[in-house]
């Protein structure tokens, strides 16, 4: 096998979208389900040949994909080619397995919508640019896919476009992430300019021999940073993973929880030489560590199953960053691996009961379990695994990352109070949803389609064995990382990071018990106890709305643009019409200066001759004597002159 | 010697523009105006005597003098009749046809 | 042979115009013509492009005396920095016979116009002498002017006064700068005074004040913050012809003068007057963006989408560099075709709901699925969305620009493309997204003679977006030997 088969597992999906948009869209009207099996099948190749990559690199094939040459501008230019290792063949499974399982939920989930084809096509086109994000040799492509992957992502979130509040979501999503685009953007021009090459590997050959160093990668690395944090839903670019959840629940699944939010996480980890040797490597610890409790708090609080869930996606990313910052590539790769299947299994979840009930609010649920038994499990073991109890996924990645964090005292225990935060709000969705008795109006609950179920059993599979990968470090050496701890499966329960971690989770756990299921504590009374953080965490800080009403809309739309646009129409506009309307004037000025003036005087000189003959006509008596004496007094006159002048000169 | 005949010219001229201003009988001012005609004649006779070596020049000037106040005494004469029939008088300053 | 098509495929509209204005002939007939005339045009066009050297500097030159008493010459030609914009002109120049086959009122005169148009920005384009160049540029107000002011809408006599008042106000300094320049040079032929040391074109005028006078008269056309006001009101009350033409091509007219005349013969000057260029560009940019957030009318929106884009442009030819100078030669293709895609298809649902304000649209994807992907792609490409032609000449105009120095420039500029993405999605949520409006439920959706023309467009924002070296490699060696 050659290392050019990762061309193909980009392709084939890209492929799809253009068959159903140009072909099966417009041929196939009544049968709608042609695409999604297009889309599944060759989604499927990819994920075949994606496996096979990843086995490739694991058993240390040396696999290449050779570069193509895209654009030539003399001294640089910008190649089209992939990179092959451990990062992108891990990278290239987890976004191509949840996209196969996601279009699989989602035959069943979006039967009989009208634009089931739009719908796959669109999924297609994400999975085709989330292989390119991932596997893109130069960070031009990285960047390019990064675009798209937000406009698919856009494009999912507006699907019913029809619905304000979904169209309005897109938009936000769109223009926040677009927010630390700017930073990636400027970074990549940055680093074109300063190295003459956006290669990635030559990128961490110029970083590791320090050719590439100082204030230049510094801002670089803040630029990727502030990529990043837009793609991956860290404060302050959060605000628009929650709104996301307007679109279908497979889309929030696999873009929103799985593989597009996470790819901020990838870029750190892909860039990772650069931000080791940068200063800023502290700064996406904090801002993953802070993220993760900032939005753990508002997911205690929210109603909306899916609003929950989103929170918990950015409290995740968190701790991803924070493993990043902390641990290094594989740690925060980790998780994000074990994150992948239990957060995708959680949305799948929250899809299989709100596609029952109609409705995310978990106060309009209740009971469920009873009703939905797969669908219950499922969403128990994941929330467990997300819990971080033993011995799921999510444990063996969390807990990697809290004795990571141990060195800083302060990022450890805001990760372990998000871990019991974390176990909290999960079995406060947990017992909501499923326990107790059912509170909505709907009648006749009962089980998803075995298309939903399927993909729902599988996740949970994984969620429950994937943390198993590292047991032997494998993960990490998967990773290029060679010195790695291995930990047995029971070792690890001597290890007291863990021990602590577990323990708190339980306590979240109990707590949620307590409350929701037993109701020894009422929710009611804790709210009004804790009433200032539950308006605060419930309102999300007013984050939201200081954005949209205070920043966007007072400030910028109403206020500086506004000012901008009175401003274009009323002073330069203005002076346009104010120029014209004074040529205009002095044109009128200048037609009665001709009119008065110009012509006047020439009517004028007229008129005085006029006047003038007027009083001398007067002399005319008719009196010939009269005239006779005229001639001799002029000659007398003319005389007298000739005389007077010859006489004085 | 020239003097002479010049002063006796000017005398005669002044008389003839007395009467010609100052006289209203058209006739009479006809009459004054040959006497200037006259005196001027005289002046130029003299001059041609005196002070011209050719002293044909002068007296063809008089000549053609006499010969155009001739004519121009009949047409004024016609005129002078004219008036008369017209306005029954030949005081000129009852005849102002030319007035504005 | 070759060398005397390029004037064949010049004159051909006009031929076409004159031919048509003679002619007794049916509106449908009338159409006809003037497509074909125009396709014609565009063919003779496509040939020039194969058969152009990508290396090989001027071509298809064609140069006899015009007026040798002061040394002007018929002198055309063209190299990498007007290929692409004559084709670009072509391109549209026959899209526009299609966009206006609906006109029905004084069918015989639109034609007629809308082909001299085309004649006159074509041979803009291939100019190189300046007393013909500014012939063609003067010559290109009239049909505009008849354009906007009998088919237009709104306030449209203002907007065409305006229009000329605007363009006639930059041509005197413009023409007070080419005069100083021939005078001192003894010629009016572009490549005989770039030839010359600069010194010898002060005689008549500082060179800085000969480049101020060129340099406003291609301001007013790209335009360039405080002279852009003349432009939202030609292009909202242009008809759709007009205004796919105005947006498309005539303002690229500014953009090319820069080049070929401001840079190309002043480059000390250039280089003088940048940081106040790049800070003007820097305006545009924003300034321009931050305005057309607060558009009420879904036309004049776009319009005032151009001269931000246009800023982008701006800063690409003035930071000097070599590849943001093919950036800014990109962006003027790439515009061209987004903005005119825009035009075209707002044209389209204007003509179809009888509605231009933004606040009375909603909702409008479901009733005219087709129109609305069209103007998303359309607005995916003014965002600059990877894979259109938009995102790769701003790509290559902001790396161009920062590796040239004007960093901070660009910088700033990156800011555009944040604000691109506010206006565009806020007018796709405002006009498409939400509920559709009872008041629009009767509204067709487009035809397919309107889908050809539109699918035109997005075939070359496609074709620049995936495959930029099928125009990069013809721009590069000629702004390579422009900056030397």
């Amino acid at each position: 096998m050659s290392g050019e088969v990762v061309y193909l597992v980009f392709a084939l999906p890209i492929l799809s979208f253009i068959i159903i948009l140009a072909f099966l869209r417009p041929l196939f009207k009544g049968r709608p389900k042609v695409s999604s099996y297009l889309g599944i099948a060759l989604t499927g190749i990819s994920f075949v040949l994606s496996l096979l990559l990843l086995l490739g690199v694991y058993s240390g094939k040396d696999l290449a994909a050779s570069p193509l040459l895209w654009l030539n501008l003399g001294n640089v230019d910008i190649k089209f080619g992939a990179i092959i290792d451990g990062l992108v063949a891990i990278m290239l499974v987890v976004v191509t397995f949840i996209s196969l399982l996601v279009q699989i939920y989602s035959v069943g989930y979006m039967r009989g919508d009208p634009a089931y084809h739009r719908y796959f096509a669109l999924v297609s086109l994400f999975t085709g640019s989330m292989v390119g994000l991932v596997m893109a040799s130069n960070l031009f492509w990285l960047f390019a896919f990064w675009e798209l992957v937000g406009l698919c992502s856009y494009l999912l979130i507006g699907f019913w476009f029809d619905r304000p509040a979904a169209a309005n979501a897109a938009k936000k999503a769109f223009i926040v992430t677009r927010v630390g685009d700017f930073g990636l953007l400027g970074a990549v021009i940055l680093l074109f300019t300063q190295t003459g090459t956006l290669d990635i590997g030559s990128l961490h050959i110029l970083a590791t021999s320090g050719a590439l160093a100082g204030s230049v990668l510094s801002w670089a690395t803040i630029g990727i940073l502030m990529g990043a944090m837009g793609k991956s839903a860290q404060f302050p670019l959060h605000v628009w993973l929650p709104d996301a959840m307007e679109g279908p629940t497979p889309v929030s699944a696999l873009i929103h929880a799985a593989t597009m939010v996470a790819a901020g996480v990838f870029l750190i980890a892909r860039m990772y030489p650069l931000f080791e040797y940068s200063p800023n490597l502290k700064i996406v610890a904090i801002v993953g560590g802070f993220t993760a409790i900032f939005a753990a708090t508002m997911a205690l609080v929210m109603n909306d199953i899916k609003k929950v869930l989103a929170y918990s996606t950015i409290s995740q990313l968190g701790y991803m960053f924070l493993g990043l910052g902390m641990g290094g590539v594989s740690v925060g790769i980790f998780h994000l691996f074990n994150h992948a299947f239990f957060k995708a299994l959680l949305f799948l979840g929250a899809g299989s009961v709100g596609h029952a009930t109609n409705t995310f609010d978990m106060r309009q649920m209740g009971g469920l379990g009873k009703k939905m038994p797969w669908t219950f499990a499922c969403f128990v073991i994941a929330s467990l695994s997300l819990a971080g109890i033993y011995p799921l996924s999510g444990f063996w990645s969390k807990d990697e990352i809290i004795s990571s964090a141990s060195e800083e005292p302060v990022l450890f225990y805001m990760a372990l109070v998000t871990v019991f935060f974390t176990a909290f709000y999960m079995f406060r969705v947990v017992f909501m949803t499923f326990s107790g008795s059912y509170r909505g109006e709907k009648e006749h609950l009962h089980e998803s389609h075995k298309e939903m179920v399927i993909p729902m059993v599988i996740l949970a599979v994984l969620s429950v064995f994937s943390g198993f990968f590292n047991l032997n470090g494998g993960f990490a050496h998967l990773l290029g990382e060679t010195d790695v701890e291995t930990m047995g499966i029971f070792e690890v329960l001597s290890h007291p990071a863990a021990i602590i971690s577990l323990l708190v989770a339980l306590l979240g756990i109990f707590l949620a018990y307590a409350v929701y299921k037993k109701q020894w504590l009422s929710a009611a009374g804790l709210t009004r106890v804790f009433y200032p953080f539950y308006t605060l965490f419930s309102k999300k800080y007013w984050i939201d709305t200081f954005y949209e009403d205070i920043l966007v809309r007072r400030f910028l739309v109403n206020g500086v643009f506004e000012f901008f646009s009175l401003f274009d129409r009323y002073v330069i506009d203005g002076l346009v019409n104010g120029a014209a309307k004074a040529a205009t004037g002095v044109f009128v000025f200048f037609n009665y200066f001709d009119h008065y003036v110009v012509d006047g005087l020439v009517n004028g000189i007229g008129g005085a001759a006029k006047s003038v003959g007027k009083s001398l006509r007067h002399l005319e008596t008719g009196q010939l004597q009269l005239y006779g004496a005229f001639i001799v007094l002029g000659i007398v006159v003319i005389v007298m002159t000739i005389f007077i002048v010859e006489v004085l000169v | 010697m020239l003097g002479h005949y010049l002063i006796l010219s000017a005398i005669l001229f002044s008389i003839g523009l007395f009467g010609a201003l100052s006289r209203r009988n058209g006739v009479v001012i006809l009459m004054s105006i040959e006497l200037m005609l006259n005196a001027a004649n005289l002046a130029l006779v003299s001059f041609s005597k005196y002070l011209v070596s050719q002293p044909v020049s002068g007296q063809a000037f008089v000549l053609f003098i006499l010969v155009v106040a001739a004519a121009e005494v009949t047409v004024a004469l016609a005129i002078v009749m004219e008036i008369y029939r017209s306005h029954q008088t030949i005081d000129v300053t009852n005849v102002d046809l030319m007035k504005w | 042979m070759t060398n005397g098509l390029l004037s064949v495929a010049i004159f051909l509209p006009l031929v076409g115009a004159i031919i048509i204005a003679l002619l007794p002939a049916s509106p449908k007939l009338i159409k006809n013509l003037a497509s074909f005339f125009a396709l014609v045009a565009l063919g003779i066009g496509l040939f020039l492009f194969f058969n152009f050297e990508s290396a090989g500097g001027l071509q298809f030159e064609t140069r006899v005396p015009w007026i040798p008493q002061i040394g002007a010459y018929y002198h055309i030609g063209l190299d990498g920095l007007n290929l692409h914009l004559f084709l670009l002109t072509l391109i549209l120049g026959f899209l526009v016979t299609l966009i206006s086959r609906d006109i029905n009122e004084r069918v015989k005169e639109h034609f007629v116009w809308l082909l001299v148009l085309e004649t006159s920005i074509l041979g803009v384009f291939s100019s190189l002498d300046l007393l013909l160049f500014y012939v063609f540029w003067e010559i290109e107000v009239i049909p505009m002017y008849f354009l906007i002011s009998i088919w237009g809408s709104g306030r449209k006599h203002y907007s065409a006064i305006k229009y000329v008042i605007y363009t006639l106000f930059g041509s005197v300094f413009m023409l007070v700068g080419i005069l100083s320049l021939s005078i001192s040079s003894g010629t009016f032929d572009v490549t005989e005074i770039a030839a010359m040391d600069s010194s010898l074109l002060s005689q008549v005028l500082p060179l800085s004040t000969t480049f101020l006078c060129l340099l406003i008269g291609f301001a007013v056309k790209l335009p360039v913050f405080p002279l852009h006001t003349w432009l939202p009101d030609a292009h909202t009350d242009a008809p759709t012809s007009a205004s796919v033409m105005l947006a498309g091509a005539l303002i690229k007219m500014g953009g090319y003068g820069m080049i070929r005349v401001c840079l190309g013969l002043l480059p000390e000057m250039a280089e003088k007057y940048a940081p106040i260029l790049l800070s003007l560009a820097v305006v545009n940019v924003v300034y321009g963006a931050a305005v057309t957030l607060r558009q009420t009318d879904i036309k004049r929106l776009i319009a005032y989408s151009s001269i931000s884009h246009m800023g982008f442009v701006l800063l690409g030819i003035f930071a000097l560099g070599e590849v943001s100078l093919v950036g800014a030669e990109l962006q003027m293709f790439s515009h061209g075709m987004i903005t005119g895609l825009l035009f075209a298809i707002t044209g389209i649902i204007i003509h179809n709901t009888h509605e231009r304000e933004i606040s009375k649209f909603g909702g409008l994807a479901h009733q005219m699925p087709l129109a609305s992907t069209i103007f998303i792609i359309g607005g995916i490409g003014a965002m600059g969305v990877p894979t259109t032609s938009g995102f790769i000449s701003e790509f290559l105009t902001f790396f161009g620009a920062f590796s040239a120095g004007a960093r901070i420039y660009t910088i700033i500029s990156l800011l555009g493309i944040l604000l691109a993405a506010g206006y565009i999605l806020w007018l796709i949520q405002r006009v498409f997204f939400g509920p559709l409006r009872p008041e629009l439920a009767s509204s067709p959706d487009i035809k397919p003679l309107e889908v050809f023309y539109c699918a035109v467009f997005i075939f070359f924002i496609f074709l620049i977006g995936l495959y930029p070296t099928f125009l990069v490699d013809i721009i590069r060696p000629a702004v390579g030997l422009l900056i030397g």
